[in-house]
């Protein structure tokens, strides 16, 4: 009998307990593409955040692609879901999705100040904060120094040394018998990858930006037209035919087994190709991509992600706060030293910890301060389609359907068209 | 009186059988009011709305403030003051028509060669052997396999770099250097038929069966005892008598083709090369926030299925019954 009371006073003990915890924990849904080994950092990242506020946070992985990404994103949008209460967005995209989330000035007032002015600025959306910084990117190129130096070379300052390195030691590589070896990777599939990377083929031989910040359409010039040749020319001799459906992770599984001299990427690859199962471990380094040639200069894309809180979420305090701390000095000190991503806070820059650990990330400052942003400010909503038609033509001129002239002349027309009276 | 006395009972008698009809009628309806509720909420209203959508100018961030503008987003023209007119809209969008080229270039190689190849599978398996069953259970798995999964399976398998197709093929001699199956403009669509065709051949072949199976043996073994050559036998027998079971195969298979979207979407990159009908006006009612352009383009798709299939009846109806002969 006692012991049937006593059971009875604690199940209803518990059960008190576990009524009043699921009264006040909150279960946030937070959505992201995943690379690599995101899903698994960001569980450690969250992890603090969880522990002290007793929510749960429920993380749903999206497709590698930024654009698949942007798509189902936007159609949840569309919809008012409430299932969603936090998206993790592209750098490019508050203009397009400012309406649909929630404002985060006033909530981060104290903090907008401690992040790089240029990123507050992307995600300000007509006075509105659209989305707090939660990491930076700004590709580099890639290297093998052993290969380099079994070869006695020098990383390169121009598009063309890097070909013709990347050609010669491609050679003598597969004749030492190494037939898998190619000279450079990159990402040329049809999709927003392949804007940033020919943006920066474009800007660094001084062709422009494609439309300018004051929205003049710039990309028919002998400059963009002398850099999509260039790129041309890699396809097939120092890079695989393949590379025109490759994706970021594609060409880290090239650069991974130890197949490629030079490859350019985002810095994620970095902490991966430092990893336990890395063929290239401890033998590769980054420089700042190439330049131009005479009058270019090095380019490179400014990307990065940001945190967005959902219009439609049901959890919104919540959200908001879940936000602020992945913009916080914790969670991106983690985030750098886990994925080597690069913080958006200017005074992680010089977090000893972060320069022993990550020592790429210091030198990585200058790159993305310099980083050429990709014109979604200046096209607005507009900007998908402005972007896909780039990347259409460049696709096109490397896979041979027309020359870079021809294509660019066109693509000219079509974004003036696509403009009309303004953007 | 007598006129109406003799109206009386033949009155009774078709009121009774009236009833008779109207209650099969009405038992008739119950039957299939639920069915119809269904289609009309899952097929009628999305399409009326997907017709309404292609005549506003509606766009994703602003679902229900769209105004009508008719015909503007199929063509719509302006002659500026030089006296040059500009046309607009998808019918004389270059991209649109590049699609239609591409999704009916591939709903005719992929439904020819799935037709020849199921009907060679069929007769195979009809005929008697061991473990008859087994095959033909083995055979179905390629259909079952979700599409998505299969496409990133053949995506793999057809990689330049790491693909088993490209290192056999390297091994046997056939191929000098690794080949971008996906990547390359001249062998995307190549690659994409070759998957389509691997993944639907057991359903051709299925469908063919169930034709091979309903023909009675004493046709074959009459020819037999004639001395009908065999080909002979399947062209004038067994092609003329599964051809119903055929025309609604080709027809199911044409009407998926036209609508391809998950293979072409995963297997290539996005370019012009093997962009599809589906695909394209995904694009812009997605990704490019012209929601109003791509609902014209979904209902532009479905007016060429509807045209194909009206067709496609009245073509075969002559055919099967042999009327106009």
């Amino acid at each position: 009998m006692t012991f049937r009371i006593k059971s009875l006073i604690a199940g209803s003990a518990l059960f008190a307990v576990l009524a009043a915890t699921a009264v006040k924990a909150e279960e946030i849904t937070y959505v992201s593409g995943a690379v690599g080994n995101d899903l698994e950092i960001f569980k450690q990242i969250v992890k603090p955040w969880e522990e002290k506020t007793g929510n749960k946070v429920t993380l749903v992985p999206m497709p590698a692609s930024t654009t698949d990404q942007f798509g189902q994103y936007r159609l949840w949008l569309a919809a008012g879901n409430s299932d969603i209460d936090v998206y993790q967005t592209d750098v490019i995209w508050a203009p397009q999705l400012a309406d649909q989330f929630v404002d985060l000035k006033d909530a981060a007032k104290d903090v907008i100040k401690d992040h790089f002015p240029s990123i507050i600025e992307s995600q300000t959306v007509n006075g509105k904060l659209a989305a707090l910084p939660y990491f930076t990117d700004a590709p580099a190129l890639y290297y093998r120094k052993d290969l380099l130096e079994k070869y006695g070379k020098q990383p390169p300052k121009t598009w063309d040394e890097m070909a013709a390195i990347a050609k010669e030691i491609q050679d003598k590589e597969r004749e030492g018998g190494n037939k898998d070896m190619w000279g450079f990777v990159f990402q040329g599939n049809a999709y927003e990858g392949l804007t940033c990377d020919a943006l920066e083929w474009v800007k660094s031989h001084g062709g422009g930006q494609i439309v300018e910040p004051d929205g003049t359409v710039s990309i028919n010039n002998e400059k963009a037209v002398k850099a999509l040749e260039t790129a041309k020319s890699w396809v097939g001799s120092i890079s695989p035919d393949g590379s025109l459906a490759y994706q970021e992770e594609d060409t880290r599984g090239i650069w991974q087994k130890g197949n490629a001299v030079f490859m350019r990427n985002w810095p994620y690859a970095y902490a991966l190709g430092n990893g336990e199962d890395s063929a290239v471990k401890g033998k590769f380094e980054t420089v700042a991509l190439p330049s131009g040639g005479e009058g270019g200069q090095s380019a490179a894309t400014l990307g990065g992600w940001n945190v967005a809180v959902s219009k439609y979420s049901k959890h919104q305090e919540a959200a908001i706060s879940l936000a602020l701390y992945l913009s916080g000095p914790e969670a991106q000190k983690m985030n750098a030293l886990l994925a080597s991503h690069l913080p958006t806070l200017q005074a992680l820059y010089d977090d000893p910890e972060i320069k022993e650990k990550q020592p790429i990330i210091p030198q990585w400052k200058e790159v993305f301060l310099n980083a050429v942003p990709r014109p979604s400010a200046p096209t607005k909503g507009k900007y998908n389609e402005v972007s896909s038609k780039f990347w259409s033509a460049v696709h096109d001129t490397l896979s041979g359907k027309g020359t870079a002239a021809e294509n660019l002349e066109v693509l000219q027309a079509d974004l003036e068209e696509l403009k009309g009276s303004g953007w | 009186m007598t006129p109406s006395a003799s109206l009386a009972p033949s009155d009774r008698a078709s009121g009774r059988e009236l009833s008779l009809q109207q209650q099969r009628v009405r038992s008739a309806f119950w039957f299939l009011a639920p069915m119809v509720i269904a289609l009309i909420a899952a097929a009628a209203w999305p399409l009326l709305r997907t017709i309404y959508f292609s005549m506003t100018n509606t766009t994703l961030s602003s679902l229900y403030e769209g105004q009508w503008i008719g015909f503007d987003n199929y063509l719509s023209w302006r002659t500026l003051s030089s006296g040059k007119t500009i046309w607009r809209g998808t019918l004389v969008d270059p991209a649109w028509w590049n699609a239609v080229w591409n999704t009916v270039r591939f709903a005719f190689v992929s439904v020819a060669l799935e037709t020849v190849l199921g009907l060679l599978v069929a007769l195979v398996l009809n005929a008697e052997f061991k473990g008859r069953g087994l095959v033909r259970a083995a055979i179905l798995i390629p259909w079952a396999i979700p599409t998505i999964v299969s496409a990133k399976m053949w995506s793999w398998m057809l990689n330049d770099q790491f693909g088993i197709i490209n290192d056999l093929m390297l091994r046997m001699g056939v191929i000098g250097q690794k080949i971008a199956w996906t990547a390359s403009d001249a062998t995307s669509m190549y690659a994409v038929l070759l998957v389509d065709i691997w993944k639907t051949t057991p359903f051709m072949a299925l469908l063919c069966l169930a034709g091979l199976q309903m023909i009675p043996k004493d046709i074959y073994e009459a020819a037999k005892i004639d001395g009908v050559h065999p080909v002979r036998v399947f062209f004038r027998i067994t092609l003329p008598l599964i051809r119903p079971a055929l025309m609604v195969a080709v027809i199911f298979r044409t009407l998926d083709a036209l609508r391809i979207f998950d293979l072409v979407y995963v297997l290539t990159p996005n370019s012009k090369a093997t962009k599809t009908m589906s695909v394209i006006s995904r694009e812009n009612l997605i990704d490019f926030d012209k929601f109003a352009y791509g609902s014209a383009q979904s209902t532009l798709l479905f007016a060429i299925i509807a045209v194909f299939v009206a067709v496609y009846i009245w073509l075969g109806k002559v055919n099967l019954t042999g009327e106009g002969r």
